[in-house]
């Protein structure tokens, strides 16, 4: 790696590990932090921190996080992220025309496409009050009130009325040569029939440890729609811990797709609000967990508006020690009459060492409501595999084509073409890399 | 080509092959015939190395080469092939994308080029015409949704371009109906030549009308218990195996 120009060294010291090490540094940044001159904005960051200091890490005895245990993020102290690097960075090649490049939390222009319809966050802090935090709550999330405090940067995406934002990456980089800890920010709002596809992408260089814990906010006006396609491709010793919140007004379309493939630890959660009548969400998403990594999938999806149809198609695979999650709940109001609700979630058990857990949770209050829910878990068929290997395929091969077969299914439902191309770039040759 | 001596095998602790002597040479076309339970299937699975079948004794070489020894994937390379009496279903793999993974890989073991998307799709059209295949099996899943026929006849195309030196054919002909043996016999019948054996295991004489073998054997309990020229097929038609046993 070429990195050159001015590395601040004074803040290389790791803090102590847990709760206590991230408020410490809550409090030596905060003169620091962009945008304290805004009144609301520091307001909103010292509450933030004071309702993260009241909660600290959750533990598994919260429910929430009962198959999710954050002792590798608790036990172990964090350093600065407040180093500025410049120069070429080995990146991945660009899933999308237009991309926008972070790198530690921060963004780089010099990376990044002028063209996009991007802002960066900290140098646009003004056009983001009644947005940043318009969604995401803290006063049970500690990770959010962690990131509300503490983020330095992030994406500002405000699309007008009727505009069409195009196809856009925002590719994250955290460079795993220091246990760093970041806490990007990202803002998204689509004007009544604004339309966006946004692969998020979540990319680790290096093997060491690491904390990329990134909050994003969708307002999603009526008929407007966006798809989310999200890589975590973090690093082998990283740690990712995402909060997405999204509303969708009337009409419009919440389009997300999830792909948990990096990292040694990872949780995204997604609050999805379906605000107005006819919204709709897709919370698909996949899982490819290796030995030793953890995976885990949570949402909180709310029918608050009636005649709105959701889907949710998350899979897992998972080979060697490693464990998946998913818990999924929707939550269906007493007003959101003919709710039209799928949600199925499908694991493939590649080794006897792995453990999924799944915790489907429906909460239904309508009375004229169409919901249905499953889960299965399965390995592979051994008749399918000799099948295959009989007509001269190898059997990593073999394997391989039965994995991305069982995966198809969700990424098939993300329709633009170019963030299903970069998700199943991201799937292929998979079990060929772990076996 | 295919020499097996005093093979022996077991499923689960049980013997199945008590004792199989066969020799199929280089050019023919060997028809194994027996009732159900007599050990045809056990007897193709272990030639194409599919797992959960114990050898306990005896030999099979292929081409001078211990067949036994060779991973299903080094057989089919080496030109062995299977049809599968019940062909299997992979919901999610394209037939194109199988079609040509499988040709490129044995491709590759013979030191031959790969074929890319366009050169492979002019081969297996042209394979596919022959055998009167909609051509839209190609983008389907394989033999996904397929009905029984359609499922035999994926299995002869792939025999087609996998172009193997020895097919073993396990009851093919089961759950064909006349016109659709017809299209299989012809798919087999067209690979007849000097450099290309057979293995035709099947229950009934039928399928031995329209592929007519060299040889037939008589496989009950375990064993070959006669062997003879077309004329064997005939006789078992007639008369039954409960006349070859008396025999």
């Amino acid at each position: 790696m070429s990195a050159t120009g001015d590395i601040v060294t004074a803040g290389n010291a790791l803090t102590e590990p847990g709760a206590a090490g991230f408020l410490q540094r809550y409090e030596g940044l905060r003169a620091r932090f962009p945008g304290q001159r805004l009144p609301w904005l520091a307001a909103r960051r010292e509450a933030a921190a004071e309702a993260f200091r009241a909660q600290g890490f959750p533990t598994r005895r919260v429910e929430a996080w009962k198959y999710t245990d954050l002792a590798p993020l608790t036990q172990a102290g964090f350093g600065e992220a407040l180093t500025s690097v410049d120069g070429a960075l080995p990146l991945p090649r660009a899933a999308a025309p237009r991309r926008v490049v972070f790198v530690d939390g921060r963004f780089r222009a010099d990376l990044s496409d002028p063209e996009a319809p991007v802002r960066n966050l900290a140098d646009h802090l003004g056009a983001a009050e009644g947005l940043l935090g318009s969604l995401a709550r803290t006063e049970d999330l500690p990770l959010v009130a962690l990131n509300t405090a503490m983020f330095e940067d992030g994406a500002l995406i405000d699309l007008a009325a009727g505009e069409d934002g195009g196809v856009v990456e925002l590719l994250h980089v955290t460079l795993a040569d220091r246990p760093v800890a970041v806490h990007p920010r990202h803002l998204v709002r689509l004007g009544a029939g604004a339309k966006l596809v946004l692969i998020e992408r979540n990319w680790g260089h290096g093997e060491g440890r690491y904390l990329n814990s990134p909050v994003l906010e969708f307002e999603v006006a009526a008929e407007a729609h966006v798809t989310h396609a999200r890589l975590q491709q973090e690093g082998k010793g990283g740690i990712h811990l995402s909060t997405v919140f999204a509303r969708v007004a009337e009409g419009g379309t919440y389009d997300s797709f999830l792909l948990h493939a990096g990292a040694k630890l990872a949780r995204s959660e997604a609050h999805v609000t379906l605000a107005g009548p006819k919204a709709a969400a897709h919370l698909n998403g996949a899982q490819l967990l290796g030995d030793g990594q953890h995976g885990d999938c949570t949402t909180f999806l709310e029918h608050s508006a009636p005649d709105c149809p959701s889907r949710q198609t998350v899979k897992t695979v998972l080979a060697g020690k490693s464990r998946g999650v998913f818990q999924g709940k929707i939550l269906v109001d007493q007003i959101a009459q003919r709710t039209d609700g799928y949600q199925m979630n499908q694991a493939l058990l590649l080794s006897d060492q792995a453990e999924i857990d799944s915790k489907p949770q429906l909460e239904i209050y309508a009375d004229d409501v169409k919901c249905s829910h499953g889960a299965t878990v399965g390995e592979l068929d051994e008749n399918q595999v000799f099948y295959m290997r009989s007509r001269g395929i190898p059997e990593a091969t073999a394997r391989s084509l039965l994995i991305e077969a069982f995966l198809q299914e969700a990424v098939e439902g993300v329709t633009d073409e170019t963030a299903r191309a970069a998700l199943a770039e991201a799937v292929a040759g998979w079990w060929e890399k772990v076996a | 080509m295919l020499k097996i001596e005093g093979l022996t095998a077991e499923v689960e602790g049980k013997e199945i092959l008590k004792g199989i002597d066969l020799e199929v040479p280089t050019g023919e076309i060997h028809a194994i015939m027996g009732p159900n339970g007599s050990g045809k299937s056990t007897l193709s699975y272990v030639l194409s190395g599919r797992e959960g079948y114990e050898i306990t004794g005896g030999s099979a070489t292929f081409n001078g080469q211990d067949l036994l020894a060779m991973e299903p994937e080094e057989r089919a390379a080496a030109g062995l092939f299977l049809a599968f009496q019940y062909p299997v279903e992979l919901p999610g793999v394209g037939n194109a994308n199988f079609l040509r993974t499988a040709l490129n890989a044995i491709r590759r073991g013979k030191g031959e080029p790969e074929l890319d998307a366009m050169q492979f799709l002019k081969l297996a059209r042209e394979r596919m015409k022959a055998l009167s295949m909609p051509e839209d099996m190609l983008k389907r899943g394989v033999n996904v949704g397929f009905s029984g026929g359609e499922k035999k006849r994926n299995e002869v195309l792939q025999m087609a371009l996998l172009n193997p030196s020895l097919a073993i054919l396990d009851e093919t002909d089961s759950g064909l109906d006349i016109d659709a043996l017809k299209i299989v016999a012809e798919g087999v019948n067209a690979m007849r030549g000097p450099n290309f054996s057979s293995l035709v295991i099947t229950h009934y004489q039928r399928l031995l009308d329209y592929i007519v073998p060299d040889r037939v054997h008589v496989l009950m309990n375990g064993r070959i218990v006669q062997s003879g020229g077309p004329e064997l097929a005939k006789q078992l038609e007639a008369g039954g195996y409960n006349s070859v046993q008396a025999a």
